[in-house]
């Protein structure tokens, strides 16, 4: 590899592990290229930033990076993540994940994460289905959408995830799509820095699946519907945020919650301190 | 409707100078490709402002179409760094040409 | 810590303190009778001795919280009962592949599902061996009394930190409540194995070491950039597909048990010298056990108890010199037949199993019968 071909970011990256395994147009790989430009502006020391997920394609993420990461087992990253952070406070803990691992399998989790106001910001990937195992449908797959395990379109209703967050306490709550990056990257890095829980939910394409089930060509045409149909509200009534695209609705973006209340870990230190004293 | 209203001037005509111009220069950048690491999803080639890469019609080892810069189109960069940060693929980045 | 000195109390309280004797400082639970008492002990004492302590949502975010804390460089624990502990395999497991240290109580009690939450069963035995799917070397301690409670607890600690691993304490609902003695030694009697921590040297982070049985962890926030991976990895932690790194890996986490059997196992013996018949049993059958055992040596039958303290690994060595001079093994537990299996595979001579239903203390009477019907 002669000295042009490095990539700026490969100090962040386990270079020799590219090409990654996703797929072409898939957009896990920006947001690995965000989380790492928003750890490299976050203020943080880079060495304290961990990154943990569950299982599946967006669980892949944190093995990329050139940070301590820890790859673990299908929806309990946010409790591994937990443990983690109250046992070494110090760390900036990030999970990222799909949408099958965080609000299917490890759904309970993620709200109870939430109402602690757990010190984690969690990142969803949310490409509408469960992308590994060949694009079943799951709780985020939008209404009337085709996947491999809704041959007829789906049925239930999804999952409005800021709307879930905001109403469960977390104190940060954001949406972007891939095809919003800088938007994105920023509301990362202002999401690692808050004390509590911070949620930001990501869309991604995912072309072989979600994409070509539901009449997008390629990842391109996916992109494509994003920034056709996607507008910044940062004021948007929670309730209204649902994705529905098959009944013509528009996605709405932006920064929706970034309010403060103390944290578990603030709280607990202060309960320990005073178990403490009564010790001696 | 609105072209038929439109003064029938020439570009020159119309163009005014902002009086610092001469202070500003347009930045250029060089484009870089790690073509091994491509997987031809289009993202860079469809979303350049400049219009200033293509898909070539080699192959890599993993059997996509890497992209490329345009015969021609060499200056034409601007550095404004939407491949990059569009790139799935960590394949390709800009580099300010001073 | 407890002050040294002698405590009427019950196992639950016993292993609470041993776990902090041990070194825990993370302790994530989920309630669940009859363990209950060590989360609520834990929720006082953790914070007074500057440890963390959380009550999770159930049994698998407890079981994920004390493998993160653990990988977060604490020492961590749980404690649960069947229910609690079938939720828990999957992540078992993980704690396996990942090597990482923890300690796991599991309280007996008569199953199966709900079973009887109040009484006591054996019936988690081949759980704690075979419960997490693929290949596993689990060490599991068996507490007959307070007093192990508390000292296995701590060992249990020691041998989590050395073969980094979980290590389970299949305790029961019995050993759990029963009041008795509980002596407490000196802080300096006991040792206690430190967590081993490893930094990058000369740009080398590997996660992990196929080659040496005792490789350190890394903790995160040093600047190690190792990565942690539940999928089948090489050395640096790395996922592969290939059969030959999931032999590697397998051989590595397999092997470092196998080689330090000796070491990890434990049994106690009564009067086996002589004896022609030999009572395995394990937990609170073991002191029915003892005395049915007691009360055939008056009556001058030449029998004896061997009590296995660690359940796994099987302390196959051992099983194997006695059947040499021994007919006849009697496998009493509270379950329709599951440890009585090993023992009869690795003895290879007659094993009678007495399968005791869950929900009662297994009665003496009838082991001493079986014991008699040797000799007859």
């Amino acid at each position: 590899m002669s000295i042009e071909e490095v990539h700026p970011k490969s100090q962040f990256l386990r270079d020799e592990r590219l090409p990654h395994i996703w797929c072409p147009g898939c957009g896990l790989g920006i947001v690995l290229q965000s989380y790492i430009n928003a750890a490299e502006k976050s203020g943080i020391r880079l060495e304290n930033h961990v990154l943990i997920s569950g299982i599946g394609c967006t669980a892949r993420l944190p093995g990329y990076a050139n940070l301590d990461t820890y790859h673990t087992t299908h929806g309990r990253g946010i409790p591994f993540a937990t443990g983690m952070k109250i046992a070494n406070p110090d760390l900036k803990v990030t999970v990222i994940s799909g949408d099958g691992d965080l609000f299917n399998i490890g759904g309970n989790h993620f709200i109870h994460a939430a109402r602690r106001n757990m010190d984690l910001l969690v990142v969803c990937v949310n490409n509408f289905n469960y992308g590994m195992t060949g694009g079943q449908h799951g709780s985020t797959t939008p209404p009337s959408s085709l996947s491999s395990s809704t041959p007829y379109g789906n049925i239930e209703q999804s999952f409005n995830l800021p709307y879930l967050a905001a109403a469960i306490g977390a104190s940060y709550v954001a949406r972007w799509t891939v095809m919003h990056p800088r938007q994105f990257t920023k509301s990362l890095s202002k999401a690692m820095d808050i004390r509590g829980f911070a949620f930001v939910e990501v869309l991604s394409p995912c072309p072989p699946n979600f994409g070509k089930f539901n009449g997008f060509s390629d990842g391109f045409a996916e992109m494509e519907f994003y920034r056709k149909n996607s507008v910044v509200d940062n004021e948007a009534k929670l309730e209204d945020v649902s994705i529905d695209p098959h009944h013509g609705k528009q996605i709405i973006l932006g920064e929706f919650v970034n309010k403060r209340r103390p944290s578990f870990i603030e709280l607990e230190r202060e309960v320990n301190r005073r178990a403490m004293v009564v010790e001696k | 409707m609105i072209k038929e209203n439109k003064p029938n001037l020439s570009q020159d005509e119309i163009w005014r100078e902002p009086v610092n111009l001469a202070l500003f220069r347009k930045p250029q950048g060089k484009v870089h490709v790690i073509a091994e690491r491509c997987k031809e999803c289009n993202y860079c080639t469809n979303y350049c402002p400049n219009e200033v890469l293509e898909r070539s019609t080699n192959t890599n080892s993993h059997g996509y179409h890497y992209v490329q810069v345009k015969a021609g189109k060499e200056s034409s960069c601007v550095n404004c760094g939407m491949c990059q940060t569009i790139c799935p693929d960590f394949a390709i980045f800009v580099t300010e040409v001073q | 810590m407890l002050p040294p000195g002698k405590y009427f109390t019950d196992g639950n309280f016993a292993a609470t303190e041993g776990a902090l004797y041990g070194g825990c400082r993370f302790f994530a639970g989920y309630p669940i009778t009859p363990s209950s008492e060590i989360l609520e002990r834990m929720s006082r004492r953790l914070p007074e001795v500057g440890g963390h302590f959380i009550e999770m949502e159930d049994e698998i975010a407890s079981i994920a919280a004390i493998i993160g804390a653990s990988n977060g460089g604490l020492k961590s624990m749980t404690a649960t009962s069947g229910p609690g502990f079938s939720l828990m395999q999957e992540n078992i497991g993980l704690g396996m592949i990942t090597e990482t240290p923890t300690v796991i109580i599991d309280e007996m009690r008569a199953g199966p599902s709900t079973g009887i939450p109040t009484r006591v069963g054996q019936g988690d035995v081949m759980q704690t061996r075979w419960g997490s799917h693929g290949d596993l070397a689990p060490i599991t301690y068996s507490p007959n009394s307070v007093q192990e409670s508390f000292d296995l607890t701590i060992l249990a600690f020691n041998s989590a930190e050395i073969y980094r691993q979980p290590v389970i304490i299949a305790s029961d609902q019995v050993i759990g409540h029963l009041s008795e003695i509980l002596t407490v030694g000196n802080p300096e009697e006991y040792e206690v194995i430190q967590r081993l921590t490893r930094k990058k040297a000369n740009g080398n982070h590997n996660t992990f070491s196929y080659s040496d049985d005792f490789i350190p962890m890394f903790v995160p926030g040093t600047g190690f950039r190792g990565n942690v991976d539940s999928l089948t990895h090489d050395e640096m932690g790395y996922p592969s597909n290939d059969a030959s790194v999931e032999r590697e890996m397998l051989e590595h986490l397999l092997g470092k048990i196998k080689r330090n059997e000796t070491k990890i196992i434990r049994f106690e013996e009564y009067m086996t010298d002589d004896a022609k018949v030999i009572v395995v049993a394990y937990g609170i059958t073991s002191r029915s056990a003892k005395k049915a055992v007691k009360n055939a040596r008056d009556e001058g039958l030449k029998v004896g108890l061997f009590r296995p303290i660690t359940l796994w690994p099987f302390p196959e060595g051992r099983i194997v010199e006695l059947a040499e001079k021994t007919r006849k093994f009697i496998v009493p537990e509270i379950n329709y037949g599951q440890y009585s299996h090993p023992v009869r595979e690795f003895s290879r001579r007659e094993t009678e199993e007495i399968h005791f239903p869950p929900g009662a203390i297994p009665d003496f009477k009838i082991i001493l019968r079986e014991i008699e019907r040797s000799f007859t």
